[in-house]
């Protein structure tokens, strides 16, 4: 690997690390709270790489407005889950996460009979132009993803540790039983959880949109990677879903530049099973997985 | 005997009858089951001799996917599972040439050993774990049979599976394939069955109930988990290489998630509690995805819809509402008509 091709695969790990790390700390996130995990997370980045689509492939409005309309779109789908799946089937511990496998469903044929599902949807690439990094080129569409994920990641951070509703969300996924004692409420909480989980997954899917082929089935490859990420991070654990959507992002670039996608993937699944056989608690975890 | 007229005595004898036709009901129902069964595919249209085929290979796919989750074990893996008994059927049958009747098996053993190699990474995990894990396993082998040309086949799987036969006899036609579907369904079924309710089953219904008690009585609870999901494996292998040989070719797009999550629809609508609840689920899914032909495109939402409703508001599934009906149609006419009666009173004197 010359030095150009190895500082693109860097930046293109940095890049893909990012995403990752916004679609798994939602998942992380609510898991924390909930104890339950959503199926449907990797529809809700799908959704939100279509409300770009319609906004500013179809509507043409400017491209960061569509971004940051399209986050809280996806809050609310996150919201009304939360309010129509998980907490009905709070009692029973996996019916939430088999009822949002229905609801990816849905959503997939939701989105493929109103927009088609025949070809991609290409969505006009905003930013076009590459930056020169040394001998290496690589797009701004692809550069700008990088300051806008550490920015919502940081603003998540500031909002769990320094906000009131923050430290409430996390007394929750602590215990709870005390939590609601304190006077915290717990559905509020949820609802919330749910709601960050889908404005993450929801600005991942937007910020990918002129970049991937959008259809309504990229979810499945996503909450593929996600679940990677979140069992070696340590089930509900958002910085050890950071930290291994990092170690994911750069195993997954690198493999896919010397090899293809496929291996890829698989690489990210055995690495998985050997975490599990090392260290079944995740990286950062808490509990068994 | 000599006072037939005393109401005690009297009460005996109708509750000895009554309790003789409980215990005699079921295998009644099974036998002429079984029966219509056999004179069903002389009768029926080839699409539908088809479709009870495959229901076949179906139900032991929804019966063995039951077995693993009475340990508590949900797993996301089962149809990939399938998969690699059917390919594995697939490749033995062509380039072994062995027979059917051989075959058969070892794409059970096959599955077996691909499920003996998920458990051991899969042990470590639990409840949610378990079922994403699983997940994440069973794209890894199916992403492997998309990747991997020789001998998989690549996106575009294996062609022109031989088709079978045992001791010179040819199953390949319509018909005989019917009763060979038949014969392995239902001695598969006997198998689960009795497990099901032997020590061992009843071993793994207690690891679901409480884990560390469980534990604390001396059942190994790793042992009887893998043990589990392997025979669960097994069968499923088996039910994979029926589906190879009456396909005739085979492509990773059979085993994906899609599938994976009809075999959960048709456990969540039945309920996995008893035996029967599953097959329930399955029969009712079945019958309703035929009259949703028409409406193709849409199939996945309603499906999907199905799933969400019934794991909100039923969450036992069909089986749950069994114990609810069962005294109703148990009672005499003269009783049903008198409730009716009482009803239709009430009704007129409300209104």
């Amino acid at each position: 690997m010359d030095s150009a091709t190895l500082i693109q695969t860097l930046l293109n790990s940095v890049v893909a690390s990012s995403i990752y790390a916004l679609v798994a700390v939602g998942l992380a996130l609510a898991f924390g709270v909930m104890k339950m995990a959503n199926f449907a997370h990797g529809e809700f980045f799908m959704v939100g790489a279509y409300c770009v689509y319609v906004l500013y492939g179809l509507l043409g409005l400017p491209f960061p407005l569509a971004v940051v309309l399209a986050v809280p779109i996806v809050a609310l789908l996150g919201l009304l889950t939360e309010r129509f799946i998980f907490r009905p089937t709070r009692r029973n511990v996996l019916a939430g996460f088999m009822a949002t496998a229905g609801l990816a469903f849905v959503l997939q044929v939701a989105a493929g009979r109103i927009w088609g599902v025949g070809i991609a949807k290409g969505v006009p690439t905003p930013y076009a132009g590459t930056a020169e990094i040394g001998d290496a080129n690589l797009g701004w569409q692809r550069l700008i993803i990088i300051p806008c994920a550490f920015a919502m990641l940081l603003a998540l951070r500031y909002f769990l540790y320094r906000t009131k509703f923050g430290k409430a969300l996390r007394a929750c996924a602590q215990d709870p039983e005390i939590a609601a004692l304190q006077g915290i409420r717990i559905n509020r909480m949820t609802a919330l959880a749910m709601a960050l989980a889908g404005a993450s997954a929801g600005l991942a899917g937007a910020l990918m949109a002129p970049i991937l082929p959008v259809t309504p089935y990229i979810g499945h490859g996503v909450v593929l990677i996600a679940f990677i990420v979140v069992i070696v991070g340590g089930m509900a654990s958002i910085e050890g879903a950071i930290i291994a959507a990092v170690l994911l992002g750069f195993i997954h670039t690198f493999v896919t530049t010397l090899a293809d996608n496929l291996i890829a993937t698989m690489v990210g699944v055995v690495f998985m099973a050997v975490t599990l056989i090392l260290r079944p608690k995740g990286i950062m975890g808490r509990e068994r997985a | 005997m000599s006072a037939p007229s005393d109401p005690r005595t009297m009460g005996t004898v109708v509750d000895s009858r009554r309790e003789r036709l409980r215990r005699l009901g079921p295998w009644l129902v099974l036998g002429l089951t079984l029966a219509v069964l056999c004179v069903l595919p002389f009768e029926m249209r080839p699409y539908h001799r088809e479709m009870t085929m495959v229901f076949f290979i179906n139900l032991i796919m929804v019966t063995s996917y039951r077995l693993i989750t009475t340990t508590g074990d949900w797993s996301f893996a089962h149809i990939v599972l399938m998969g690699a008994g059917a390919y594995g059927a697939a490749l033995i049958a062509k380039h072994a040439g062995l027979p059917f009747g051989v075959v058969v098996p070892m794409a059970g053993i096959v599955a077996a050993l691909v499920g003996a190699a998920f458990i051991v990474p899969l042990l470590r995990t639990a409840g949610f774990g378990f079922f994403i894990a699983s997940f994440a396993f069973g794209e890894l082998v199916r992403l492997i049979w998309v990747k991997v040309q020789f001998p998989f086949g690549g996106a575009r799987g294996i062609i022109n599976i031989p088709s079978p036969e045992i001791l010179g006899l040819k199953l390949g036609s319509s018909i005989p394939y019917y009763f060979t579907c038949f014969i392995v369904a239902l001695i598969s079924l006997t198998i689960l069955y009795r497990i099901d309710k032997s020590r061992m089953g009843n071993a793994w219904k207690a690891i679901h109930g409480d884990e560390m008690l469980a534990e604390c009585v001396g059942i190994n609870v790793a042992h009887h988990r893998s043990f589990a999901f392997i025979t669960g494996a097994f069968f499923a292998g088996i039910a994979g290489g029926l589906l190879a040989f009456h396909m005739g070719a085979i492509d990773p797009r059979n085993f994906d998630l899609t599938q994976m999550v009809y075999l959960i629809i048709w456990v969540v609508v039945g309920g996995a509690v008893t035996f029967w609840g599953p097959i329930i689920g399955l029969i009712v899914v079945t019958i309703a995805f035929e009259w949703t032909r028409p409406l193709l495109e849409w199939r996945p939402l309603m499906f999907g819809a199905i799933l969400i409703l019934f794991l909100i508001f039923l969450p036992g599934g069909l089986e749950s509402l069994l114990p609810k009906i069962g005294p109703t149609l148990c009672r005499s006419p003269v009783e049903q008509l008198a409730r009716v009666r009482r009803w239709l009173t009430t009704f007129v004197a409300r209104t």
